[in-house]
Formats: C-alpha cells, structure tokens, sequence
C-alpha cells in the first residue's frame, strides 16, 4: 500500500476500500475482548474460521475479531452484519448450526437471542436489547464492527477523516479552538477541561512540547480504557495526532499499563499500520505536519496514573510524583510542556473534529458535555460497558442499563471513582452524573469504574479494601498517606475483625483530614474518600461494628458464624461432603452440627444448603446457639412431625 | 540468564538510560524474573547506578527479584471481585498451597500473585492461572481447579 499524499487520497481509499466489499455480504463480527476471551470466544472464533473453510464459503462470509461491545455478561458475543443480529453467550458447538441456519439459510436461531427477563420478549438486533436501548454510544459503538487489527476497516467507517479535516483545512488554532469550545473535561478522573490545558502547552515558550495518552488505567473494576484500546486504538491515534498539531507537538507517547498485552500489541501495530499509510510520521497527508509516536509500558504502580509520576515513569525512573507549583503542561516530560489526556478523552477528539463543538455540547448537563463511558460491574445483572450522555441518573444506569440486583437482593451503594472515590447509597440515586454533581455527594467521577454493592457487603469492609490497596499503592514519598493511610489501615482492620474501640472514628477521621490537607499528590489527597463517604453515609455499621461486634452485612468473616437449624436440617449431607476443612459433623439421618472450632467461615455450607431446606444460617452479633445433645440428633419421621 | 540475551534486548532500546523500564520489563518476560547478574550488567551498560535499578525493581509491581514457580496464580482482588468474594477464593488457595502472596512454594510448583483487576469482571470473582482465566469461582471449585496442575 502506498502513502496517501493528501486529504483527497484518504477519501478515494476509502471509496476503494468500500467498493471492494459487498455490504449484502455476511459478516461476523466476534467480541474478542478480554471479557469474552474469558468465556471462550477465542475457541469460537477458531469454530467459525473452521466451519467457513469446511463450507467453502470463505469468498463471500468475512469473520472478525473485534474489541469489547461491553455487554461482558452474556459472553462471548456474536453479532451478524448486515442484518446486525446479536447472538448471546455463543459457544464453539453452536457455530456448525449459526452457518447452517442463518449464514445459509437466513434464518434466525431464537435461543441464542437475547431474552428481556421482565417481557420475556427476544432482540433479534443489537440495539433492540435492553442493556444498549437506553444508551448513547458515540465512541464506544464502533468497537464491535471494527476488526481491531486492521486500519482499513478504521478507516471505512470514515476514521482519519477528522485527521484529514483538521490538517487539510483547519488552523492549529482552530482546532484548539473548537476543543476549548466542545468544553470537553479529562475522562480520567479530574475533569480539567482538555481545551484550556491544550492552550496553556501551546502558549508555552519551549519549542519542544509532547502529548501522552494516559493508558495506566489502573482502577480496580474500571476497563473503559482497555475496550478502547484493544478494540479501536486508531481512534485514540487519531485524537493524539489532532492534540499535536493543535499545541505544535511533534512527538507523542502511549503511556500503556503492561497487565494489558493485547492492548500493547493493538497499538504497536496500529503505529505500524498509520505510519506505513502516511497517517504517522513526516508529512502527514502532506500538510508539511510531522509527528511521531512512541509506546511505553508501565510496571504495575497505580500512582503513575498521575500525571506527574507518569512522565517520571516515563524518563525511566521510579514514578513518584513530584508538587505542582508548575503545572506539566507547562514543564512536564524532561521539564517541557507536556498535555497528557487519558484514552477516552482522546478518542473523543476526532468526533468533535468531524462533527464539531455544538453537536458535542447539545449532549450533557451545563458543566458536564458528551458522554462518558462506565463500567459497570459488581453485584448487578447486566454487568458490562455502557456508555450514557452525561447527566442520566444513577438510578437509569443501574436498573434501566443493569438491570438491577440480581438474585432478589437489595441494594445498597454505588461505589464511582475508583478507589479514591465514594459509595452513595440508595437515597442519592436519581443524582445525574457528570463531573461536579458525583463531586458534591462525596465521589467522584474518577475514570469511570461503577461498582454496584448489594445489602451483603459490608461497608466498613469496603473502606478497608480501598484503603488498603492505597496504603499499598502509595509511593511513600511524603508522610501524610505513607504513614497515614498505613494507620487508617490498621485501625480499620481491627473494626471489622471486632477489635474496634470507641474513638477509633475520632482517630480515623483526624488521620483523613490531615492526608486531605498534607498530601502532595491526588492519591494521597483524596485517599480518604472511601472512609469518609462509608461514615457519611453508613455510620450506622461502624457503630454496630465497634459497639455490637455485629457486622450488619453478615460479611466480616470474625463476627460471623454459620450454623444449622436442627428443625429444618434434613440430614441430606450436602454441607458436610463440600466442607473444606471438615467441620460439619452427622451422618445418614443425623442432624448436622458445625465445629465452631474448625470452621473457617469460608460460607460453602450456605451456599451448598438446598434452598427448599434452607438450614444454614449466617448470625453475627449473637452467641451461636448450643448444639442439640447427642440423644435428640437422629432424625425420625416421628420426631418431625412433632416439632411441627 | 545469558549474557548475550541481556545485551541484545539493551540494544534494542538503543542502550538509552531513560528505556531503563523498558528493558527491565522485556528481561523480565524474558526470563520470568530478575537475576542480580542481569541488572548487573544492566546498570554497567546504561552507566545507571545498581541502587537506582533496585529502586525501580522493588517500587514497581511487575518486577520480581526472586524465582517463579511453574504455575503462576493470580487471584484478582479488583473491587467487583472483591464484593463478589475474592477473599474466600484467595484464602482458600492459601490453605491449598500454603504460601500467601507474592511468595512461591519449595517444590517451585506454585507461585501466587494478587492482581488488581482482570478486565473481565462479569465472571467474578476470578482466578487466572498461567494467563488461563478460570471465572465465577467458588471455595470448591477453586481447590478442584488447583488439583489438575502438576
């Protein structure tokens, strides 16, 4: 393939590209997302390459791997161009018959479709199933009809054309211009708006000015970012090539965590594929503009998602940050002005590009413009990716798009902004999200993570985990979090495992407010939030925690114990067969009984109990009832009927 | 490691002080762990001190400076599996293997890791074992998948 010389060249490509493919012909598009992957969408793939071969319809049906749609849940997901059916939770054995019957046949098989849980009625079309009905997915929606590994079919559905727009017919000005009007705020958790700190690289007198994506998205339960990237890196290309010509920057880095391979391998090749079209490198479609890209791995260390200790990770050092008298856009990657947005940010720069400011903004709340991707996960039904305009209420989200609880249960809190951000419960869901809204309640909109937790996890548990993982993630530079957040630990640790005493609120919150005040880095600044969010809202379990040494959620593994209700075990067996550590005694016909001694309180006997039975019980807070003498254990219908 | 190996990956990256990372991460998937005599050479190579090497090596989660077992066990503990019940999945490995995070057993026969999130979270909580994603554990189905490695 040739180098395209100008924006004209691009255009007839892409003529050329389409003319070569017949859109009557089918084509399978298979989310090969880590989700998928997971569930076994890699032996899918392989099934439909084999059964095409073995049909001999390899000249007219196309397969491909794609990115994450983002509905995780009902895995591995297939969906069927052109008539766009989506077929769900596919398996290798039911690829023979999805080309028999409706490759060959045209017809469509209703067990594979989705089946909403309230109608009962089946979606044939992707977009007719509930979980993407309520969405708007303006980047995330070509993730499932690209083939992650080719540019041409990036480049088909009119990718680069933003590029050739802005550099065939728009200033650097310009472009910055229409950035600072979309009001587009950074997707990776602070919001700062991406236009302003744009200017501030581009007015900066150093000659020499980088752009990085952010792609050490390292929130636990967030994977917005890696969909994007394994799935559609061009995309994010194309924004960072936009962001360098808008501030003059002629040398670019992808910042990319290195628990994610794939997304490493996508964009080494997506480089590869741009530079070898004339999208990348020296006189980009001969506008005179030259830019480079180079790829960095990260190491594991959730702190260099800030800015600053990322651009020291990047100079090959330790990433620790360093204090923002200067901000980075103006002395940032080896003291030089440095515009690091994340990759959702980026990849909403060509839209903006191609579609411009006020069709940006017509979508979002007064601060909050476009749409923000989620993920979704945790104790819901649906959990997955989904993309929404900002300002739809949580509640929506979660019932609407999620589908709610599953299993019966209730809810309890939404989790948003990774480990630095807050619950809120129950009362706050109609909040709309956008950037100062989740902010005023105590969040964050942080990058995106949305765990959903249901009336079984425990809150002051919840605040342990994350203020572990940031005790563990704190670089240990300054004091406030390095020692702060290690005593908070501590302190929080001993709560739930029925060690707390009164005052330990008293201390905790003292401890929060000097990491908030004292810290040198966001980390360490908004590591609290998870303690003070749960205490805002919840303090009811701490309290029941400290005073009662009851854990209401019947989750802390030392204030719990299981045990059998004689009246309603049946002798089946069931808890003693699966018990790890042996700890249930009985036999044929006689009542079961826990050693509390052994029993780890690992729960399998709960969960194992037959649910028509349902003798296993979780109590906290009280003694656990003396077991029945040895006399009355055996189990005779006679005995029973008298009890009842 | 060989000498040779640690050379040519050193100049894949041009022999540049700031790819320090990068070639540590490529020693590393290249030998599974970090022997001293390669970040010797290492530091000899780039002119980078041994103390700023070991500084990188432990501040960073991917760098190990001890051997690998044969089965590497990462027990995701990400939020959504965290609610989901990662816990009991990581203690019951714990109880199979004897041997907590980070650490690998005598016989080099596991080693385990906790890992921050997987990405695949619909199938939590999970447990991946040589990159193999097992999801939706439970206590029995964790010690069950742990007996068919050798």
């Amino acid at each position: 393939m040739a180098r395209l010389n100008t924006p004209e060249e691009l255009l007839t490509f892409r003529q050329e590209i389409l003319s070569r493919r017949d859109p009557n012909n089918p084509c399978i598009s298979i989310c090969a997302g880590a989700g998928c992957v997971a569930s076994g969408a890699d032996e899918v793939i392989e099934a439909f390459g084999r059964e095409i071969e073995k049909q001999g319809l390899a000249a007219t049906v196309t397969t491909k791997g794609t990115g994450c749609p983002g509905f995780c849940e009902r895995g591995p997901v297939v969906v069927i161009y052109p008539e766009e059916i989506c077929y769900l939770q596919v398996k290798a054995e039911d690829v023979p018959e999805i080309i028999e019957k409706t490759i060959k046949e045209k017809k469509v098989i209703d067990r594979l479709l989705f089946e909403d849980p309230a109608t009962g009625e089946k979606a044939v079309k992707e977009s007719d199933i509930s979980f993407y009905k309520a969405q708007e997915r303006t980047v995330l929606c070509n993730n499932i009809k690209i083939d992650s590994k080719s540019i041409d079919d990036y480049i088909s559905l009119g990718g680069y054309s933003a590029l050739a727009k802005a550099l065939g017919g728009m200033s650097d000005l310009e472009v910055l211009e229409e950035v600072k009007k979309s009001n587009l705020r950074g997707r990776g958790g602070a919001g700062f708006p991406a236009g302003r700190k744009w200017e501030g690289s581009r007015n900066a007198p150093e000659p020499i000015k980088y752009v990085i994506v952010n792609a050490d998205e390292g929130d636990p339960g967030a994977f917005m970012d890696r969909a994007l990237l394994e799935g559609n890196p061009h995309s994010i290309l194309e924004g960072l090539i936009i962001g360098g010509y808008a501030i003059a920057s002629h040398e670019g880095y992808f910042y990319v965590r290195q628990e994610y391979p794939l997304a490493v391998e996508n964009i080494h090749l997506a480089i590869k594929q741009a530079e070898a079209y004339g999208l990348l490198g020296e006189n980009i479609l001969g506008s005179g503009f030259d830019f480079k890209v180079v790829v960095h791995q990260g190491a594991g260390a959730f702190v260099c998602g800030e800015s600053t200790a990322l651009m020291t990770s990047l100079e090959g050092r330790a990433g620790e940050p360093r204090p923002k008298y200067v901000r980075s856009n103006i002395k940032g990657l080896w003291n030089r002005p440095s515009v690091l947005n994340n990759v959702e940010t980026w990849a909403n720069v060509p839209l903006i590009i191609n579609k411009g400011a006020d069709w940006f903004t017509s979508v979002g709340t007064d601060s909050s413009k476009g749409t923000k991707i989620f993920s979704l996960v945790g104790k819901i039904t649906n959990t997955g990716l989904v993309e929404v305009p900002m300002g739809m209420s949580l509640r929506d989200i979660i019932y609407k798009i999620g589908g709610g609880i599953p299993e019966g249960k209730k809810f309890k809190a939404v989790q948003t902004g990774g480990p630095s951000g807050g619950c809120i419960p129950e009362n706050l869901l109609d909040l709309q999200v956008g950037f100062d809204e989740l902010t005023k309640a105590g969040s964050m909109m942080g990058s995106g993570g949305m765990i959903v937790m249901d009336e079984d996890t425990c809150m002051v548990d919840v605040a342990r985990y994350f203020i572990n993982f940031l005790t563990d993630e704190s670089c240990g530079k300054c004091v406030p979090c390095r020692e702060g957040l290690r005593q908070m630990h501590r302190i929080l640790t001993n709560i739930t495992r029925g060690k707390g005493k009164k005052g330990d609120i008293e201390i905790l919150e003292e401890l929060s407010e000097t990491a908030v005040e004292a810290s040198l880095c966001a980390l360490g600044k908004s590591a609290p939030n998870p303690f003070l969010s749960t205490l805002k809202y919840f303090r009811d379990e701490y309290e029941a925690h400290i005073n009662e040494n009851r854990c209401p959620a019947l989750s802390c593994k030392e204030l719990i114990a299981f045990c059998i209700d004689p009246e309603k075990c049946t002798a089946c067996g069931m808890c003693r067969k699966k018990c790890p550590v042996e700890a249930i005694d009985g036999e044929k016909k006689i009542i079961h009984i826990i050693d509390q001694e052994k029993c780890t309180r690992c729960g399998t006997c709960f969960e194992v109990c037959p649910a028509k039975f349902g003798a296993v019980t979780k109590i906290s807070g009280e003694p656990v009832p003396d077991p029945v003498p040895e006399g009355e254990r055996t189990i005779t219908k006679k005995s029973r009927k008298e009890s009842k | 490691m060989e000498i040779d190996k640690i050379d040519q990956i050193i100049d894949k990256h041009n022999g540049e002080a700031s790819s320090l990372l990068q070639i540590m991460l490529d020693i590393q998937s290249e030998n599974s762990w970090l022997p001293k005599e390669a970040l010797g050479r290492v530091s000899e190579k780039l002119n980078v001190p041994l103390n700023r090497i070991q500084h990188i090596a432990t501040f960073y989660k991917a760098f190990s400076l001890v051997p690998k077992g044969r089965h590497k066990v990462h027990i995701c503990v990400g939020t959504a599996c965290h609610v989901r019940g990662a816990t009991r999945i990581l203690d019951t490995v714990e109880e199979a293997t004897g041997i907590k995070p980070g650490e690998t057993d005598l016989d080099m026969k596991f080693s385990l890791e906790t890992v921050n999130c997987l990405g695949c979270c619909a199938l939590g909580p999970v447990m991946e074992v040589n990159g193999k994603v097992h999801g939706k554990m439970s206590p029995v189905k964790t010690s069950q998948a742990l007996k068919t490695y050798e």
